[in-house]
């Protein structure tokens, strides 16, 4: 039904819904991947994002054609089967000022990409990093990917016989300060963590568990929406506040609910669901997920928070002025100074 | 036809006054004893009498134990290719007797006397040195000794030659730069063993320095420290790399050069050097930090191009400036990993599937790593394209002499950037819309205030607005203007460098460093009455000049290091119609190529053999 003509409703920096949106899909109907598009849209209109502050940046697979439907007004760069993360190293090196969404998908994280994923965390290259996980190829047409897990059989591929990668326990290990797992089934969950994700200090690792309805959403599959909608054990109830609102700390109970300052002065707040798990504590996290794997539950949630890593642009001394804006003259040393160096060298 | 050459024993004469600044010294010892300090104490020595001169290190893959050599060439003349060392230091147990054997007729061996060496040969002179017993009274224990020993083959060279003790104080000095201790530590080494070499031995070979005026007003330094030099004067910002030899020193340098000179008024850093986990990682920051807008380089060796094919094709397709150093050593493989080679142009200029073509740079001396350094920035940011500079390993890693670096007398080319208001100016901006003719189409970068001014790169096929496209002709046209692009890229790129002679009919072509060896080899040719021509390429892809001198020839030889005559099979494919008349003349062993050798395959190739 047609709404009646009215004067479109936009956001702090003037912009509308519609000026967020991206090219139209190409994936399946009923992807989990263009529901995280979809939420895209909504975060970034909800922050005041300015889309050129913005820059999207993906590997190869389903996933990483998904930043073509959203923030159709940013930079972006759909790049090589699992090098999202240098490329999105060196953009932000040159660029530390922009804000990255960068959208993986499990053989772009879990196969291909490991290792630029370990690595990307371990620099704490400051960035969204997304995992659109459904535990399949697409593209391919149905092979197992390393997060399937064992014993999973598919029409397509058989019986999988090898363990799964867990992305969040990878992440973990690795050293990220921000570890979630949520399920595209939940919209708003997706979106509160992705916001919350976009204000970290460092790497936001987002394990997002995102049905393939052409392969694998058999209802016995751990990727699939009826699984997921069965068996998530949710952690907390996040949400987030912007920097400029107000926060009424009467409004939460410090006994159950944590509200956690982020590096841009947004704040997350965590309404514990889950008694006794601490996001603070990487012993106990990577615990919870080996459990939650074993018992067979989709865990989601702030799995693991920790900010006291400096990113990579600081632990670069970056000057404030973004490399790429730097003006012609201070990219060039002086020819004195090549005289002074050459003198040297006599 | 019959050409006679005087070879380089003949040439050096039974004269003694030949014999003066003009010969070359092998000093052969184990990796790992810090015998590099003394051989550059003697290199710099020479170049400070004002002999030109040039050192050759030849070393193993190894941390220690494993033979090493450095040649010392002085030449009166000015010659700087490798040649055949008459004045051997010997003070390597393992390498003794074929580093004795090697010398030719007449030569001299200056050996460490605690090593056994049976004086086979009645023609060499003999000078053993009793390292030990020199030692006895320094007082330096454990590894500093064993450091310290080498500086008694300086002092006895440098009474046997003629090198002044004050020359060798002050090349110390310019090797530890404010570290007095060290200066006067191994000085007091140089001058135990001077004095007791004045004392024992009487000079008995005509192998002498003396000071000239040639070097006056000239620097030297390593190919690999000059490339990182132009790459901050070409305003490089992003550098993702791996170490991996010979190219490790470039970004060494370039880490110390940015630290020094680019830093803000508060300290901070406008610059950023990554350490990646491999070479895929390394180049695609440098991709990446194009891509942004900042100029963004790497250095590496053949197995790291291997591991960058994947980003290079990416970045030639998608239009992404980058800058890549290769530092040549020898392959295929792991190969010779400390050995030089020119193996690497084919696959460079190819590199990546589908098709791809790369615009290379040949650097053949510091001037050009120099000038190449800024240059390679303003040819990535004008095509939109990967530039790849191709050094090598005895260019990166040995010191040259050269004339002080001109400062870059242009501004920095940025290329078609468009600002916000200039995006804002046009009706509509399309990414790959080629409104010029030139193949190059204008970019933004990422951060530009126009909300028009986003694409969306990729490596998938697109049309002018970089949107995903699937259309042959979008395809087609794409392509075919990509290879327009190539060919703006022949009239930007450093043109060929020719010289004439007259009367010469045969011309001469190669690219980097061949050019020492084969200038010489053109001398001695003159010598015995064959003039030539010398074409020296500098970059890929040609300019008409190349195709012009090939025509203007009826016997072109392409010289190179490698095995199959890659830059010779380039031009087959770039000049069809002169195909038949390129010759090559490609050998690799790893070792640079000696004026001789290249002055022999000339004469077979003249002789018809």
């Amino acid at each position: 039904m047609d709404r009646p003509a009215s004067t479109p409703k936009v956001n702090r920096v003037g912009l509308g819904k519609q000026d967020y949106v991206g090219s139209p899909s190409t994936l399946c109907k009923g992807c989990g991947h263009n529901s995280v598009a979809s939420q895209l849209v909504q975060i970034a209109y909800d922050l005041d994002l300015r889309p050129q502050d913005v820059i999207k940046l993906s590997g190869i697979g389903c996933s990483s054609k998904s930043p073509a439907y959203f923030l159709g007004q940013s930079h972006g760069f759909n790049s090589l089967h699992g090098r999202m993360p240098s490329l999105g190293t060196g953009a932000l090196q040159a660029n530390h000022t922009l804000r990255a969404i960068g959208i993986s998908g499990d053989g772009d994280t879990g196969s291909i990409g490991l290792g630029q994923f370990k690595h990307v965390i371990r620099r704490n290259v400051r960035m969204v990093y997304i995992v659109e996980n459904n535990g399949v190829y697409g593209l391919t047409k149905g092979q197992f990917s390393a997060t399937s897990p064992e014993g999973h059989e598919l029409k397509y591929a058989g019986t999988n016989q090898f363990p799964a990668i867990d992305i969040c326990l990878e992440a973990i290990a690795a050293g990220a300060g921000f570890v979630a797992r949520t399920f595209a089934g939940d919209a708003k969950q997706v979106r509160e963590v992705i916001k919350a994700g976009l204000s970290f200090r460092g790497t936001a690792v987002i394990d997002i568990i995102s049905p393939c309805v052409a392969f694998n959403d058999e209802p016995d599959s751990r990727h699939s929406y009826a699984y997921g909608r069965e068996h998530e054990r949710v952690l907390q109830e996040v949400g987030f506040i912007p920097a400029q609102d107000e926060i009424y700390i009467d409004d939460y109970d410090p006994g159950s609910t944590q509200v956690v300052e982020l590096h841009d002065g947004a704040r997350m707040t965590l309404r514990k669901i889950e008694a006794g798990f601490d996001t603070a504590d990487r012993v106990k996290g990577i615990a919870r997920l080996l459990e939650a794997d074993a018992a067979g539950e989709l865990l989601t949630g702030i799995v693991h928070y920790d900010d006291s890593r400096p990113s990579l642009a600081e632990v670069s001394e970056m000057s404030e002025t973004p490399l790429s804006m730097l003006p012609d003259a201070s990219l060039r040393p002086s020819a004195a100074a090549l005289d002074a160096f050459l003198a040297g060298h006599a | 036809m019959g050409v006679t050459l005087t070879s380089e024993r003949e040439a050096a004469g039974p004269d003694a006054a030949s014999k003066v600044n003009d010969f070359s010294l092998v000093v052969a010892t184990a990796n790992g004893t810090g015998s590099q300090t003394a051989n550059l104490t003697l290199l710099r020595s020479f170049f400070k009498m004002g002999i030109p001169v040039h050192g050759k290190n030849i070393f193993p893959s190894n941390i220690q134990g494993l033979p090493t050599w450095y040649h010392i060439r002085v030449s009166k003349h000015g010659y700087v290719a490798r040649r055949e060392s008459a004045v051997l230091v010997a003070f390597n147990a393992a390498t003794l007797h074929e580093d004795v054997a090697a010398l030719p007729e007449g030569g001299v061996v200056i050996h460490n006397a605690d090593l056994r060496l049976r004086p086979e040969r009645a023609d060499l002179t003999y000078y053993p040195v009793p390292v030990k017993e020199l030692l006895g009274g320094v007082d330096v224990k454990g590894k500093i000794k064993e450091y310290i020993a080498n500086m008694t083959y300086v002092g006895v060279v440098a009474h046997l030659l003629g090198v002044p003790l004050d020359v060798i104080e002050e090349a110390l000095g310019h090797h530890f730069g404010k570290r007095r201790k060290l200066v006067d530590s191994n000085l007091e080494v140089v001058k135990l063993a001077h004095a007791w070499a004045q004392a024992n031995l009487e000079k008995r070979d005509p192998f002498r320095v003396e000071p000239m005026g040639a070097t006056s007003g000239l620097i030297m330094m390593t190919g690999n420290e000059a490339g990182a030099l132009g790459s901050v004067f070409g305003g490089v910002s992003v550098a993702g790399w791996y170490p991996i030899t010979p190219s490790t020193s470039f970004i060494d340098s370039l880490r110390e050069y940015l630290g020094r000179l680019r830093r803000g008024p508060d300290g901070r850093a406008t610059y950023s050097v990554v350490q990646a986990e491999d070479e895929l990682a390394a180049i695609g920051i440098v991709v990446g930090a194009g891509w942004a807008g900042a100029r963004a380089v790497t250095a590496t060796s053949g197995p790291g191009i291997s591991l960058m094919a994947e980003f290079l094709g990416l970045a030639y397709y998608a239009e992404v400036p980058a800058v890549v150093w290769d530092i040549q050593r020898v392959g295929p493989s792991t190969g010779l990993p400390t050995r030089t080679s020119q193996g690497d142009v084919a696959f460079s200029y190819y590199l990546g599937h589908g098709d791809t073509k790369q615009v290379l740079l040949f650097p053949s001396s510091i001037e050009e790593c120099f000038e190449f350094g800024y240059k390679a920035h303003d040819l990535a940011d004008r095509l939109q394209t990967p530039v790849l500079v191709l050094s090598d390993l005895d260019l990166g890693m040995n010191n040259w002499m050269g004339e002080p670096f001109e400062y870059p007398s242009g501004p920095l080319d940025r290329g078609k950037v468009l600002s916000a208001e200039e995006v804002d100016a046009l009706p509509s901006f399309g990414r790959y819309r080629d409104t010029d003719g030139d193949g190059i189409t204008a970019r933004t970068i990422p951060g530009n205030e126009s909300p028009r001014s986003a694409w969306f790169g990729r490596g998938t096929g697109h049309d002018e607005n970089a949107k995903y496209s699937e259309r042959p002709e979008d395809w087609v046209k794409n392509m075919d203007r990509l290879a327009r692009k190539f060919d703006t890229a022949r009239t930007l790129v450093p043109p060929a460098v020719v010289d004439l002679r007259p009367g010469a009919k045969l011309g001469i072509v190669a690219y980097g460093t061949t050019r020492y060896a084969i200038e010489e080899a053109r001398d001695l040719l003159a010598a015995a009455g064959v003039a030539t021509d010398f074409m020296r390429l500098r970059a890929l892809p040609i300019g008409p000049e190349v195709g012009e001198f090939v025509a203007a020839h009826d016997d072109v030889v392409v010289i190179e290091m490698n095995r199959d005559g890659q830059l010779a099979a380039i031009l087959r494919d770039e000049l069809p119609e002169q195909a038949a008349k390129l010759v090559k003349i490609a050998y690799l062993d790893g070792m640079p190529l000696t004026a001789a050798w290249v002055a022999e395959r000339l004469v077979s190739h003249l002789e018809g053999e």
